[in-house]
């Protein structure tokens, strides 16, 4: 099952995460670690017309959760609440174009869950 | 090697894991098991199921005629005074739960706990919630840059302590701690010394009398027996002032619609329906396990600890004491900028099996100013090839990440 999950493209996002940083007085901000594994990420959201403009994250973690924050990061740029919501683990998987055993899976979903709560949080003001 | 020949008592052993031959090196985890475990389970099931201490038919009198001799095989292999000492609960964590939680009347407010920096949560939370409950203090003990506890403040602090809880031989570090100094100067100061034995019992004799342990916890299924049974030991005269932890059927002698009056010890503290089948396996386990000899376990734990420590030393961090004959049968370490969870899974690739994470201890892994480690653990049925082809795995693992 963990066949060939550290492909080229993890890998690549891995080295080089992108929107990797901190916004400072962002508009929304959710931390999160995965208990288990000591996986941590922090997600940081600037809005512009309820759309996501700017999204930027912090983390320490396993290839797959970090190759995991630095696509979905780039995936949500732009988009909005309704499209957030329907985000779900198939779309996960896609992105990081492998797929993973039941106790890996909690490392990519982890990311997610962290854009999802600073989404809610933002628009539940 | 002389554990070679045992190897073939384990049947998973022969299973391959993508394709490899499974290479097993979480046994700190939890143990593989020995068909003469199995076999004594599946004969329990198959032709004495019943249950214990309530009726007078055959299979009852069978049944607990062999609960009651696991205890016995208990109580001999830690060398309690008697089986009185021994309760069989499920697991490291209950026991050490029922340990703080019976204590409970014993501890007042400002009283202190005294436990370490390396502990498993098992045998900090227990004792912080103790404290929380009871306004007591909890205080700690720490390790030096080696991995050893410091002894100095250990002295400064048991003073005045009520509890002293520590583990015998950490998850993490490896570190085996003097258990019978730290036992002497609790008697001391007068403080009850309960031990985490979950690391220790499984590879090393461990003497309750000779290290004048108060209280000791640890899991049937780290020493070749089956998940779910467990033992707590403890004093006798101890065990007479605590208070039971789960109340029900079996822990007790006369009930009222009012009020209840206690059974007499162990069954005290064995609340309902015991792991009858879980208690017969344990006994098995031991009667393995005294047969091949602890110090041979011993001696070949270190054995493969030194040349662990030598070889992947080499190549990664290794957390704790240097010197192999101060670790119990495992290693924690990490690969510079690899997370441990992708050590893991490369290794899996190739069958071997370790862990990663932070090993149920937090506060150890903030203590070394690391977020998870991986961890190789050796039982015996590991052998020096094992290490081998861990390192040759390791190798691969910096290659994918280099």
């Amino acid at each position: 099952m963990d066949k060939e999950i550290y492909t080229e493209l993890i890998m690549e996002h891995y080295k080089k995460p992108r929107n990797f940083g901190k916004i400072l007085k962002a508009d929304a901000e959710y931390s999160d670690a995965n208990p288990l594994c000591g996986d941590e990420i922090k997600v940081y959201i600037n809005f512009s017309n309820k759309k996501i403009k700017e999204i930027k994250f912090i983390g320490n973690g396993c290839a797959i959760s970090q190759a995991s924050a630095s696509m979905l990061t780039d995936y949500v740029k732009g988009k909005d609440l309704e499209f957030v919501k329907k985000l779900d683990k198939d779309d996960v998987l896609k992105l990081l174009g492998i797929d993973l055993s039941f106790n890996r899976l909690k490392c990519a979903l982890l990311p997610l869950k962290a854009i999802k709560m600073a989404v809610y949080s933002y628009f539940s003001k | 090697m002389s554990m070679q020949k045992y190897i073939k008592d384990f049947p998973i052993l022969k299973r391959k894991v993508n394709g490899k031959k499974l290479v097993y090196l979480d046994s700190a985890a939890t143990s593989q098991k020995p068909i003469q475990v199995i076999k004594a389970i599946t004969d329990f099931y198959m032709n004495h199921n019943a249950n214990i201490h309530r009726a007078l038919h055959t299979l009852s009198e069978e049944a607990t005629i062999a609960y009651e001799q696991a205890r016995e095989k208990v109580a001999a292999f830690i060398n309690a005074e008697s089986t009185e000492e021994i309760i069989f609960v499920r697991n490291t964590t209950e026991a050490l739960n029922f340990a703080s939680f019976g204590l409970r009347d014993m501890i007042k407010k400002d009283d202190k706990i005294l436990t370490t920096t390396m502990e498993h949560h098992s045998n900090l939370i227990p004792w912080q919630q103790l404290a929380k409950m009871k306004k007591a203090k909890l205080d700690f003990v720490d390790f030096d840059k080696n991995g050893y506890l410091d002894m100095k403040m250990f002295d400064k602090k048991v003073n005045d302590a009520k509890i002293v809880a520590v583990t015998q031989a950490s998850n993490v570090l490896g570190t085996i701690n003097p258990i019978k100094k730290i036992a002497e100067k609790a008697k001391q100061s007068g403080s009850i010394i309960v031990v985490d034995g979950a690391q220790s019992v499984p590879h090393m004799t461990v003497d309750v009398q000779e290290l004048q342990i108060d209280m000791l916890g640890f899991s049937g299924h780290k020493m070749l027996g089956p998940t779910g049974i467990g033992v707590l030991y403890a004093r006798k005269e101890l065990l007479e002032k605590m208070q039971p932890v789960l109340f029900g059927s079996d822990m007790i002698k006369y009930v009222s619609l009012s009020d209840a009056e206690w059974n007499d010890l162990p069954y005290k503290f064995e609340y309902g329906t015991s792991h009858i089948a879980g208690a017969i396996g344990l006994g098995a386990a031991i009667d393995y396990l005294t047969q091949i000899r602890m110090k041979e376990i011993r001696k070949h734990d270190i054995e493969l600890t030194r040349y662990a420590l030598k070889k992947v030393g080499k190549i990664a961090t290794i957390y704790g004491p240097k010197k192999a004959e101060d670790r119990s049968g495992l290693i924690a370490f990490n690969l510079a900028n690899i997370h441990p969870h992708d050590i893991a899974a490369i290794l899996n690739q190739d069958g071997i099996a370790i862990r990663s994470g932070h090993h149920c201890a937090m506060p150890l892994h903030e203590r070394l100013k690391i977020s998870a480690s991986a961890r190789a653990s050796f039982y015996l049925y590991n052998t020096k090839k094992e290490i081998d082809l861990l390192l040759k795995s390791l190798q691969r693992v910096k290659e994918i990440f280099s």
